[in-house]
């Protein structure tokens, strides 16, 4: 519980130090950026689909940072309730025999 | 680390997925046989907690993000074959609801972190412990299986990267997919991993495992005596 409330620390940091995209996890415009053109495949799959709830956020467009860290710890919760229900079911589901 | 869609083409990410489809049917059986129904909330726990890990996006100053996966730790407490299901579904649930890590990627992703890094993190962990009783000898044991997995997870996830331009180019010599080769992705991944994100999970497994061997050392997978992996 503590660990999700802490989670914006995972949006603050990175932007208190002026750190971009992980490697290798550019968006296709950024990529563009980068070496001047769109690889062809990565054009084609990169829009392939699209998350309900796309980078922990539910609205992307949103400049307030206290609205993105309330987010990002809802973004958490769900993530991890759903995480805990479905590897209970599962694990139920295998070890009950 | 999550690779996401497009970066890998279908002669990487078939394979990747395949080999993830048969680890995960082997961990079915051996989740059934050797995890008892009492450790299934922990397995639940250990999950979400991996999911939660993965959110504390770390900074190197003016260059990339990156995190800790948890699944050294998981592997050490719960036994590599309950942490390749545990992290498994944090993975694919970060992919279908969040878009962290491609869909077609799932297997690549799901293969690094959830099956290749709990098996390096637990081998680790029993060749440097060489079963000692010893807290500080556990203890370093336990930060050198988180640092050491993470940054061979890092590793291999950039050999799959860097192996894309050398398999497939369009007509015009253009890169297909990840534009960058291995004498880039290596290093990149390597070093980012080695100064900041390895010691990350080196450090949250070594705390980790520390207060379950003072709290509840005859539980910890890793070090059950009397059955064949100690």
């Amino acid at each position: 519980m503590v660990l999700i409330i802490l989670t914006p620390i995972g949006i603050f940091l990175p932007m208190a130090f002026d750190a971009g995209d992980a490697w290798g996890e550019w968006s296709a415009d950024t990529v563009e950026s980068l070496i001047g053109y769109v690889p062809e495949g990565l054009q084609k799959y990169s829009d392939t689909y699209q998350a309900p709830i796309a980078d922990y956020s539910m609205n992307a467009d949103d400049p307030s940072l206290g609205n993105q860290s309330g987010y990002y710890i809802l973004s958490g919760l769900i993530g991890a309730a759903l995480t805990l229900g479905v590897t209970w079911l599962l694990s139920k589901m295998i070890i009950r025999k | 680390m999550h690779i996401p869609d497009g970066y890998l083409g279908p002669e990487t990410y078939i394979p990747l997925m395949g080999a993830f489809v048969a680890a995960a049917a082997v961990a079915v059986v051996k989740v059934k046989k050797e995890v008892a129904a009492k450790n299934i909330p922990y397995l639940g726990m250990a999950a979400a907690f991996s999911f939660i890990i993965m959110m504390f996006n770390l900074p190197i100053p003016g260059g990339t993000t990156g995190h800790a996966v948890g699944a050294a730790v998981i592997a050490i407490l719960l036994g590599p074959w309950a942490t390749v299901m545990a992290v498994s579904v944090a993975l694919i649930i970060q992919a279908l609801i969040f878009g962290d890590g491609g869909i077609t990627a799932i297997g690549a992703n799901c293969f690094n972190m959830a099956v290749f890094m709990p098996f390096v993190a637990y081998w680790i962990f029993k060749m440097f412990r060489m079963k000692s009783e010893k807290p500080r000898r556990i203890f370093f044991a336990a930060f050198a299986a988180g640092y050491i997995s993470l940054v061979l997870t890092a590793v291999l996830t950039a050999v799959e990267f860097g192996i894309q331009p050398l398999i497939a180019t369009a007509a015009d010599g253009k890169a297909l997919y990840c534009p960058y080769d291995l004498s880039i992705a290596i290093p990149a991944m390597a070093i980012e991993h080695l100064v900041l994100f390895g010691v990350a999970e080196g450090l949250v497994t070594a705390f980790v495992v520390r207060y379950f061997f003072n709290h509840d050392r005859e539980n910890i997978y890793a070090m059950q005596k009397g059955k064949r992996h100690e």
